[in-house]
């Protein structure tokens, strides 16, 4: 589903690599967390998988794509098959929930009566109904995150990237978040959450991927966030 | 591609610029209406051109003593002058007029100003032989083979004068079409301003459709729409601004000499006319400019 060969990152104002020859491989419908100091490359590595950036060497391959090589032409029909939530939620605020979910599949050319149909879904199933018409300011932090995982959600990506998502909430809120992420795994979506929160990683026991100075120095099956951390 | 998305983008886009959208409007109606009229000087230089063609004529004038004796060119050094000019090589017809066909031509000329007319005397008009040249160019062969003959006044030449004429309209020209590349160029700027100023409040919105996998164009086109949109209302405005200066200066300023004949008067047809090239100028350097502008400054 996912794979890193031996993958470098140098960024040019930089002369520590980013990445440095990491190599993992992701099966499709795991829950991965991604975890790690700030500066250890969790977002360089996110970033890579989205074709935000290009690897310096090795080769990224994301279902069917090699993201590394492909035209520019493609790239959007990469970016349509994974899907992105982050710390900061990034909705409209002058749209409407339903218009925030919308968005995602009108910028792509879905047509009106896809949209009508699949918005009130991806909104029951984050938990939203009722809350269609709401503007982002009118919500909590947790629901507006609702709204980025049901646009992020929405086209059914095979992928669901997940920086930090639960940064900027409280610990219920963080928790209601993760059942709703382990909920969209389920259908089969693979997860990848970069996450520097100890309790989620330690209670949901599922793979743990560590970076450390752009390498790979652990990857559990089943881990926790770490010890005497 | 879903239309009235992108639209409702480029709506919301102008709206929210809508100080830097109006300096681009006018700046680019200002170049568009000197382009227009230029162009308008260049269609009426050549109507001019087309009307006098083939009716430019030296004109030979004779002293006083010959106007005054010699009605019908009968006598000498009339008729010698005549048998001169018939004979020169290049003459294609020569015209006697005397001093009461003179006058006769002179009041249908400026009948639309009577003052004139009343301060005009027969006496005035010299009676004169008025040439037409195969080639109207050629007329210095005339002016050095019979200025200064006994009986001659002088070799007035209306191609001089005209020359010095559609000089000065080509001078307007120049001075209309400099001063509209200078604001095109301004216009040129804000544009692609605009468009960065205008990429930059939406880039929420921008980071968004690239990331769900919105295409180059999609993201592109609601900036582009909008800098077409502002260069045609710009247009629009610009030949507005050239239908209001037809009615309310330039026909005020002209009316004696459009109604004498001397200068072909700019209608609205020229407008008509000149309009389809100002918006297609502006749509091509809009769209230009827009592109260029996302290409280099703006990573959508």
């Amino acid at each position: 589903m996912i794979r890193l060969e031996h993958v470098s990152k140098v960024y040019k104002t930089s002369t520590r690599p980013a990445l440095d020859d990491v190599s993992v491989e992701m099966e499709k419908g795991e829950f991965v967390f991604l975890i790690g100091p700030s500066g250890s490359g969790k977002s360089t590595f996110l970033r890579l998988l989205l074709r935000e950036e290009v690897p310096t060497r090795g080769r990224v391959y994301v279902s069917n794509f090699d993201v590394a090589k492909m035209s520019r032409r493609r790239v959007p029909r990469l970016r349509q098959s994974i899907g992105c939530v982050f710390q900061d939620f990034r909705l409209l605020p002058t749209k409407t929930v339903a218009e925030n979910v919308a968005f995602a599949l009108e910028v792509i050319g879905k047509p009106r009566n896809t949209i009508v149909k699949v918005v009130p879904e991806v909104l029951q199933l984050v938990g939203l109904d009722g809350k269609e018409d709401r503007f982002p300011t009118e919500l909590s932090g947790g629901e507006q995150q609702r709204v980025a995982i049901a646009r992020a959600f929405v086209n059914r990506p095979l992928v669901l990237i997940a920086d930090e998502p639960t940064g900027n909430l409280d610990p219920d809120t963080s928790q209601d978040i993760m059942l709703l992420l382990e909920r969209i795994n389920r259908t089969g979506t693979t997860v990848i959450m970069a996450t520097h929160d100890h309790g989620i990683v330690d209670s949901m026991r599922r793979r743990v991927v560590e970076l450390s100075y752009g390498k790979v120095v652990r990857d559990d099956a089943r881990g926790v966030y770490g010890v005497g951390r | 591609m879903r239309t009235s998305f992108v639209f409702s983008e480029v709506i919301t886009g102008l709206r929210r610029n809508v100080t830097m959208t109006i300096a681009m409007i006018l700046t680019t109606a200002i170049s568009l209406g000197l382009l227009g009229g230029g162009l308008l000087v260049v269609r009426m230089v050549d109507k001019m051109q087309a009307n006098y063609a083939g009716k430019l004529e030296v004109s030979v004038l004779l002293t006083n003593d010959v106007s005054a004796n010699d009605k019908d060119c009968t006598q000498q050094p009339c008729a010698g002058l005549r048998k001169d000019l018939e004979s020169t090589s290049g003459v294609e017809t020569v015209v006697f007029q005397n001093r009461d066909e003179g006058f006769e031509r002179f009041k249908r000329i400026f009948e639309a100003q009577p003052e004139l007319l009343k301060l005009a005397r027969p006496e005035a008009i010299p009676a004169t032989f008025r040439v037409k040249l195969e080639d109207p160019e050629r007329t210095d062969v005339i002016k050095t083979a019979f200025e200064g003959k006994p009986g001659v006044k002088g070799v007035d030449d209306q191609g001089k004068f005209l020359e010095r004429f559609f000089e000065g309209l080509n001078g307007m020209r120049d001075v209309a079409l400099i001063l509209a590349l200078i604001q095109a160029f301004a216009a040129l700027l804000l544009i692609s301003n605009t468009i960065q100023v205008s990429a930059f409040t939406r880039r929420v919105e921008v980071g968004i459709m690239r990331l769900v996998g919105a295409t180059r164009w999609y993201t592109q086109l609601p900036f582009l729409i909008e800098a077409v949109v502002a260069g045609i209302i710009g247009s629009v405005t610009a030949v507005g601004g050239l239908v209001l200066f037809k009615a309310f200066f330039l026909d005020r300023i002209t009316r004696n000499l459009t109604e004498s004949g001397i200068i072909p008067p700019i209608g609205y047809l020229d407008i008509l006319i000149v309009s389809p090239w100002l918006f297609l100028v502006a749509i091509v350097i809009s769209a230009t400019t827009g592109y260029v502008t996302l290409r280099l400054y703006v990573r959508l």
